[in-house]
């Protein structure tokens, strides 16, 4: 079997949160510049761009990845949810609810990350400890809520107590 | 950050993964990239073409032998590692593998990215060093296995060379292991890390001191003869702004006798 071209750019098809796209892109695109620039989906936010903060999180065939640290030209074929995906129509998600209900966000910026970051942990954990969920969101960073109520927005969306 | 302009193939099979490499001298192979798409937007390399080895079933995988040997293929994940139920039968590779940096990174980083990276700070040289790891280099032609004690060979040096790729790890049967490191924050980049081996001879390999791993064959497990041993070494560590030459040092001695004690510990039981 002869070896794949090696190509500049490539014609792509991924799908965002049950949406099919097909774009042509640059091998040099990274995956966040996809999403946000080419689709408009501008929820997913760029902090660092050197994989440290975390804001740029989405789920990538169903695992929680940094999209600054893939290229967009990797993803020919895959399904991504982005936190536009969380909410039905009008109504957040649980989730999201419990951000809103215990103060989980101040400016707002890491919280798209957050958000799937906790939204990838729930699903594959639906009762995590508070160990669990405390090493979730290590590599999410936030730097107005000192995390607590980050940390409480999903215990509660676990369905487990927290204090008030 | 836009990446300089790059070609980009994704090969289906190791053979052709090795046919691009080959063929394009300015190649560089792209596993997890939670280091190589960095240092790309730095500008630290800049690769003309990116052989993706993402698409080759052959490389990912971890099987147990009957004889408790291990061999697990490069492009395993750190979370596809951690959750193997073969990767326990050495407990301490899924134990470190839980330490790299977060989930996401763990998501999406392999063991092979690891290796072949040889960033001094890194977990698992060390680890590999220790536990007297074999790693086969695949090239066009043919394949040949290196011992990780030659293995490293500098700061991002490898012995697999311009065309080669790291193809296996094998692991042989043990359990009497240990790990400890001092971090930058918890699962951060090590300031010193140090991995210990009891399964017959005792061999520590201290990560962070020197370009590759330094291996250390204290003459007993006690703590005192562990850190003579590391003492006798007469490390010239780097230094930072985490660290001075001279921290380096004395944590390289902490870390050792207590990566000592935890192996030694599960030799007893």
């Amino acid at each position: 079997m002869e070896a794949p071209a090696v190509e500049l750019s490539k014609t792509i098809t991924v799908e965002v949160n049950g949406v099919s796209y097909e774009r042509e892109v640059e091998a040099r695109r990274l995956l966040i510049h996809l999403i946000r620039d080419d689709l408009d989906l501008t929820g997913s936010h760029i902090g660092c761009d050197t994989g440290n903060c975390g804001a740029c999180s989405v789920i990538l065939d169903g695992t929680l990845v940094k999209s600054c640290m893939l290229l967009a030209v990797q993803v020919d074929g895959a399904s991504i949810e982005t936190v536009e995906g969380l909410a039905q129509e009008d109504e957040l998600s649980p989730l999201q609810q419990a951000f809103s209900d215990h103060h989980g966000l101040q400016c707002g910026y890491c919280t798209p990350g957050m958000l799937m970051s906790g939204a990838a942990l729930l699903r594959e954990n639906p009762r995590p400890s508070d160990e669990e969920i405390a090493r979730a969101i290590q590599g999410n960073i936030c730097r107005c809520t000192g995390y607590w109520n980050i940390f409480k927005a999903i215990k509660a969306a676990s369905g487990q107590e927290v204090e008030a | 950050m836009l990446l300089s302009e790059v070609g980009y193939a994704r090969p289906a099979t190791l053979e052709q993964a090795l046919g691009l490499l080959a063929e394009h001298s300015g190649a560089r192979a792209l596993a997890g990239g939670q280091t190589l798409i960095n240092v790309m937007k730095a500008r630290a390399a800049s690769p003309d073409v990116l052989v993706d080895l993402n698409g080759i079933p052959e490389l990912k995988g971890i099987e147990l032998r009957p004889d408790g040997t291990l061999e697990i293929g490069p492009m395993t994940t750190y979370t596809e590692l951690i959750g193997s139920p073969e990767a326990r039968a050495r407990p301490i590779l899924g134990e470190v593998c839980a330490q790299i940096a977060d989930v996401q990174v763990r998501n999406r980083g392999t063991i092979g990215g690891n290796v072949c990276s040889s960033d001094p700070t890194n977990h698992l040289p060390p680890l590999m060093v220790a536990i007297g790891a074999e790693l086969t280099v695949t090239g066009v032609d043919g394949e040949r296995t290196v011992r990780a004690e030659d293995f490293f060979l500098g700061v991002y040096l490898t012995a697999a060379g311009p065309g080669e790729l790291l193809t296996k790890i094998t692991i042989p049967a043990g359990r009497s292991d240990g790990f400890a490191s001092v971090p930058i924050g918890r699962d951060g980049t090590c300031i010193v890390n140090a991995a210990a081996s009891a399964n017959g001879e005792l061999r520590v390999a201290l990560g962070c001191v020197a370009a590759v791993p330094e291996l250390v064959r204290p003459s007993s497990n006690n703590a005192d003869a562990v850190r003579d041993a590391v003492r006798a070494k007469a490390l010239q560590p780097p230094a930072d702004v985490h660290a001075s030459a001279d921290y380096r040092r004395h944590l390289a001695e902490v870390v050792a006798a207590r990566a000592v004690e935890q192996a030694s510990k599960r030799a007893g039981e």
